[in-house]
């Protein structure tokens, strides 16, 4: 029979063995992950903006597209630029601003800053913006394109980290996302009005406002509300700096 | 611990090629044993993540049925489930990160199922039944042979899945080039729900009764 002791130091030695070997594993493999991740977000991005792009040259057409990443603060102004590679001012560059820890500030009424990346496509400006927030399951992201009168909506990207197969999760489908191409942030008096995923479809609500909706997804009705609410969140917080800009 | 014997066996003895071979049918932990089937379900909508899963699985058991065997005169009885886990559950860990770092699409679409390597029965079967009580080799055989007999399974139903529902394999499309869409042909949506995965073990494990004698069971 073994002893307690010797169960004891079996049990030690082998947790730390183990230990030591998946912390250098995760070390060594730190670097490549990051850049997947980065990758993949730059794909995002460029897909919010209709191009589309592999996990080959998303590098290249992120440098190619994205002019400038601009970083606003809650009045809106205009804290940090970025632009082709190197800053024209301040020191954070809006692709590694991480939204979730803005929100998170804005909620808590402390300072904010939010990320705007400005690509140029075909000689036209196009103005991403990311967008976070809660779903059924999980956390809900994605990336917003607006057109450069700040208010028509050029494409759009959503990814979920879990929600429920063939009904929440549907909101990573093109058929989903296409539907906001074209939609308008703005009312025709100029007030912000976000974009509404409209249990039951956009069929039922006065035809005046049907450009500031999209369909909901049936049976999926928590991610669908979660959607409307991460856009106007994240929207909103825009709003200064696009008064300033007309 | 007490089957072993002495005398030098040659590598590929009867008996070892029995263990490399058997799970690949008539001993297969899927459709003779039905263990694993749940994530034989999940993954198995598209050839590249099912045969990614299946790699993972081989490697997994393979090294952790070895590593067992290593370990076994030195494993309290007590907490030989505790130590087989932890042995799972890092190599589990490492296949996914090195997943994540090198093919990050397809880790993507495994998602957390390589991560239920670790509760897959086949692998804590195999541990406890084979590894526990065998040298090395033939433990490694035993770990190489059944998880060949989980990835061939899943490997199947993928191909068939992929190429019904999607009309495709490996990303290719074939049925389009074939031009069967012109025909009026439709992809079967069906297919890449997974209760059709069931149906296509369930066919699997039809054919292999039928055709292997030894797997009838008396009335």
């Amino acid at each position: 029979m073994y002893s307690n002791k010797y169960i004891f130091i079996y049990s030690s030695i082998m947790v730390i063995i183990v230990a030591a070997i998946l912390s250098t594993a995760a070390m060594l493999l730190k670097p490549f992950q990051d850049r997947n991740i980065a990758v993949e977000k730059m794909r995002g991005i460029l897909s919010s903006a209709n191009i589309e792009s592999t996990a080959d040259n998303a590098i290249k057409l992120y440098d190619k597209y994205i002019k400038e990443e601009i970083v606003i603060d809650a009045s809106g102004e205009i804290v940090s630029n970025y632009e082709n590679g190197s800053f024209t001012k301040g020191d954070i560059r809006a692709f590694d601003i991480d939204l979730k820890k803005e929100l998170y500030n804005k909620s808590k009424k402390l300072n904010y800053f939010f990320p705007l990346l400005v690509c140029e496509k075909d000689g036209k400006k196009i103005y991403i913006i990311p967008l976070y927030g809660k779903g059924l399951w999980g956390p809900i992201w994605g990336y917003f394109a607006l057109s450069d009168d700040y208010n028509k909506v050029v494409g759009v990207t959503f990814a979920h980290k879990g929600e429920t197969p063939g009904l929440g999760a549907e909101i990573d489908t093109k058929a989903f996302q296409q539907q906001f191409v074209g939609k308008q942030i703005f009312n025709d008096k100029g007030d912000f009005t976000s974009i509404k995923v409209v249990k039951g479809g956009i069929d039922l609500i006065p035809e005046n406002i049907r450009k500031h909706g999209v369909d909901a997804i049936s049976g999926g009705t928590i991610t669908s509300n979660s959607v409307s609410d991460m856009l106007n969140d994240c929207l909103e917080n825009y709003l200064p700096y696009i008064k300033k800009q007309k | 611990m007490n089957s072993e014997k002495n005398e030098r066996e040659p590598l590929f003895s009867f008996k070892n090629r029995k263990l490399l071979l058997n799970p690949l049918n008539k001993d297969n932990p899927i459709t003779i044993q039905v263990l694993g089937i749940c994530s034989a379900l999940a993954v198995t909508a598209k050839l590249e993540p099912a045969f990614v899963m299946a790699l993972s699985v081989i490697v997994v058991l393979t090294i952790s049925n070895v590593i067992i065997s290593l370990l076994r005169n030195g494993i309290p009885p007590r907490i030989r489930i505790i130590v087989q886990l932890v042995v799972i559950a890092s190599l589990v860990i490492l296949v996914d990160q090195f997943l994540k770092a090198f093919v990050f699409d397809i880790s993507k679409q495994l998602s957390v199922f390589v991560g239920l390597i670790i509760t897959n029965c086949i692998i804590m079967g195999r541990l406890e039944a084979f590894a526990m009580g065998n040298k090395p080799w033939p433990a490694f055989l035993d770990g190489m042979g059944n998880a060949i007999g989980y990835g061939w399974i899943l490997i199947v139903v993928a191909f068939f899945r992929e190429l019904l529902g999607s009309g495709t394999i490996w990303g290719y499309p074939v049925l389009d080039k074939l031009g069967l869409y012109d025909l009026g042909y439709k992809n079967n949506g069906f297919m890449i729900l997974p209760p059709m995965a069931l149906i296509i073990v369930g066919i699997i494990i039809w054919i292999q009764r039928a055709r292997n004698k030894d797997l009838i069971e008396e009335k």
